[in-house]
């Protein structure tokens, strides 16, 4: 009996013993060697897998920063400088910070500025809508309202306003993968930077894609850009500019200063983040263009504004 | 006579042919025309008049710009106002010349008169050319240039001419009066396609629902001289107008996927297109002028039309000339039921392939809401093309291009039978619509690719 026992645990051990011997030699001899530090990335990765890099998911992002040279087009927009900042810190690159940006909708096509002029009757998909024709308003370019971009959100950052009909960004929860880019086919949706700097979240956007005429534009909707350019004239920055009619701001030179929001006739200036105060026209006996230092403080004395920043003198005092 | 019909798939459909016995009657000419640069399949044809110059009618406003393209001749003399972009029916901006009307002078040398030319004394490469020269398209709907698909490949030889008077569309009847009232000239136009296609065998393919234009057919072609051009009555089932359909009822032969009808020998004409190339070349008229039906179930008997129109014609004057838009219409459609285009733009101005102005009510077309799909397999009882329309939804779903390729969503002909015949109402064709153009598109840039690749 006792013999039994014994010779059972000495063959199954002996056996153990064996098979272990061709576990580890099978191990050594097909080892797949894959680099440490994919694993390491791939740990500090928010996780979410929603493609805003570019690549299928963040494993795959991770492989590819580690082949990389350098971390120059390899950027994930949801973990945003600190997720890039530890990336960088494990793989010994130079990383330099990117201003972090939020989806912004360019349209302003509310139920009450757009009226329909006819009823969409087919599937619920802005896709489908904008392959069968121009749309339930007269504006070609704007939002179309069924939601892609909404089902697109992993995040769930955007959400449809039922009173406007339009797509609104929860910035809290924006990530900027750009899903939502990807998915209207109108491209109305903009990734721009969330602030003027990293640490404010001023923000001056036109809220318009409407590239007709001015007339037209105007028809279709009460707050579409009618291209006439005033806000041109009103940006000290060279931020602005006009093509086919349209305005568009480019974030990357916007101070926020918000004058332009004053001058849009149509109100398709829009500003997040910050209230702007308008700097009144200097009075006309203020004669030409003087440096901005010395020509403060009249203008200070002049408008109620103590924050006023100087304005456009030589336009201004022209329509004096 | 035998009646024949295409083998799988297809629906049956309320034919509503409500303004079968309205005479066609002649449009008069607006103040105002706007004749549109894309009225065919292909490339949009270049103006080659300039603002303020003096047109007549039928002379060419407009010169192909491309193999696939076509001829666009004025509908009318007058002045042209403006060369601009303009929407048509589905709010798209298109580039139209318009034309302040001044009367109806025709360039010379085209026969306005009724008389029948029986003599075909042109021969082949001349009638191409006049085709060509006359502007003519495909009046079934694609509008694919005629002079094109009368000239297949070298080494594909026609066998059979189809003359396409299926006609499968509820409420439309713009062929079937053409069949009544210029029966003569149409078979002149299949004979002189006949010609240009090396005098193949040639049917005139009718759905049994028109008896009178079957026996107005028979009668006349045994009055005319021409010979191995027959008629066909074929049942009554949607989509039997589809071209692949078509070949498949009168000819049981297939078209493989991707293949064109030239493959298994069959070229398919409308009948209205034979209409056009008659006049076209007994004539010498450019295609300005089409037949359209005005109806619907929410427009009393009285007010129905089949209208003569010309190409150019804004749809609100067409509208308020036939008695204006009913109050209880819901929507407007461009085609039939089926196939056509819910119109969003009633200012549009009629092309050459414009063939009804249709008033639904709330009721026929309120789409319900939809469902869950419960895998009952009745659109793919009903697509006439095999497919599977509930699979190809899921996988535009999913966004698998590969699988829609592999499940043939290329060659959908978008007849709306799955949509039709769902009931779960899920509008299959709406999300099909756009998941076949973009495996199309993907096909296209990997033939390029291919093309290129050889090119090296």
């Amino acid at each position: 009996m006792t013999n039994t026992i014994i010779w059972t645990i000495a063959i199954l051990t002996l056996l153990g013993v064996l098979l272990a011997l061709v576990l580890f030699w099978v191990a050594r001899k097909f080892r797949v060697e894959e680099d440490p530090r994919i694993d390491e990335v791939e740990k500090v990765m928010p996780g979410a897998n929603c493609g805003g890099c570019g690549f299928a998911g963040c494993r795959a992002f991770a492989e590819a920063a580690v082949k990389a040279p350098n971390l120059d087009n390899n950027f994930c927009p949801v973990g945003g400088n600190d997720t890039m900042a530890k990336v960088a810190a494990i793989l010994g690159y130079e990383v330099s910070a990117k201003a972090p940006q939020v989806a912004v909708v360019r349209c302003n096509g509310s139920c009450a500025n757009r009226p329909r002029v006819n009823d969409y009757d087919g599937a619920p998909s802005c896709k489908v809508k904008a392959a069968l024709y121009s749309g339930d308003t007269l504006c070609p370019y704007g939002c179309l309202g069924c939601g892609d971009c909404v089902a697109a959100c992993k995040f769930g950052a955007l959400s449809l306003d039922p009173e406007s009909g339009l797509p609104v960004v929860d910035e809290s929860k924006c990530t900027a993968c750009g899903s939502c880019v990807k998915s209207c086919p109108k491209g109305i949706i903009e990734l721009r930077n969330a602030g003027t700097t990293p640490k404010n979240t001023r923000r001056v956007y036109v809220s318009c894609m409407n590239k007709d005429k001015g007339g037209v534009a105007r028809k279709a909707c009460k707050a579409a850009c009618i291209g006439c350019g005033k806000c041109v004239k009103v940006c000290k920055f060279g931020a602005i500019t006009v093509e086919n009619n349209l305005s568009y701001i480019d974030y990357t030179k916007c101070k926020a200063c918000g004058q332009c929001y004053f001058e849009c006739p149509t109100g398709a200036i829009h500003v997040a983040g910050f209230t702007p105060k308008k700097v009144e026209p200097k009075p006309a006996a203020a004669p030409a263009p003087a440096a901005a230092a010395p020509a403060a403080k009249p203008v200070a004395a002049a408008a109620p504004e103590p924050k006023a920043m100087s304005n456009n003198q030589n336009k201004e005092v022209g329509n004096a | 006579m035998r009646k024949v019909t295409f083998s799988i798939g297809g629906i049956h459909p309320h034919d509503s042919k409500l303004s079968r016995d309205c005479k066609i009657e002649v449009l008069p000419l607006p103040q105002t025309m706007y004749v549109s640069m894309a009225q065919h399949l292909g490339a949009p044809a270049t103006p080659i008049v300039n603002v303020g110059d003096k047109v007549l009618a039928g002379q060419v406003i407009a010169e192909p710009a491309g193999f696939i393209s076509a001829y666009v001749h004025s509908p009318a003399s007058g002045t042209v106002k403006s060369i601009a972009p303009r929407a048509d029916i589905t709010g798209r901006m298109v580039p139209h010349v318009e034309i302040a009307v001044e009367g109806d002078e025709w360039v010379e040398g085209v026969d306005l008169s009724d008389t029948l030319v029986t003599d075909i004394t042109l021969d082949r490469a001349q009638i191409l050319e006049r085709i060509k020269q006359c502007g003519i398209v495909g009046l079934g709907g694609a509008t694919f240039p005629t002079h094109v698909k009368l000239n297949p490949a070298p080494g594909s030889k026609a066998e059979c001419l189809i003359l396409n008077g299926a006609e499968c569309e509820p409420y439309l009847t713009s062929d079937y009066r053409i069949l009544l009232e210029k029966t003569r000239e149409i078979i002149v136009g299949a004979a002189i396609m006949q010609k240009v296609l090396g005098g193949c065998h040639t049917v005139i393919a009718i759905e049994e629902n028109k008896p009178e234009a079957i026996s107005a057919v028979s009668e006349a072609l045994a009055s005319l001289p021409y010979s191995d051009i027959e008629v066909l009555s074929m049942k009554k089932r949607y989509p039997q107008g589809g071209e692949k359909q078509l070949i498949d009822a009168v000819m049981k032969r297939q078209v493989k996927s991707g293949g064109l009808p030239i493959s298994v020998g069959a070229v398919v004409q409308n009948v209205a297109t034979a209409l056009a190339v008659y006049e076209a070349v007994q004539k010498n008229k450019p295609l300005v002028t089409n037949t359209m039906t005005i109806t619907g179930d929410c427009l009393p008997v009285e007010k129905q039309h089949n209208y003569l129109f010309r190409i150019g014609m804004p749809l609100s004057y067409i509208a308020q000339v036939a008695g204006g838009v009913p109050e209880s219409a819901a929507k407007i459609v461009s085609g039939g039921p089926m196939m056509g285009k819910a119109i969003s733009n009633m200012d549009a101005a009629t092309v050459k392939g414009s063939s009804s102005l249709l008033y639904l009510s709330e009721g026929s077309t309120r789409r319900h809401p939809a469902s869950n799909c419960i895998r009952c397999g009745r659109c793919s009882d009903a697509c006439p093309m095999g497919l599977e329309p509930f699979l190809l939804n899921r996988l535009n779903k999913a966004g698998d291009l590969e699988g829609l390729e592999k499940a043939s969503v290329q060659d959908c002909i978008e007849c709306g039978c799955c949509l039709y015949s769902c009931p779960a109402n899920i509008p299959l064709l709406d999300y099909i619509r756009p998941a076949k153009a973009q495996v199309m598109g993907v096909i296209r840039a990997r033939a390029a690719a291919a093309k290129a690749a050889q090119g090296k």
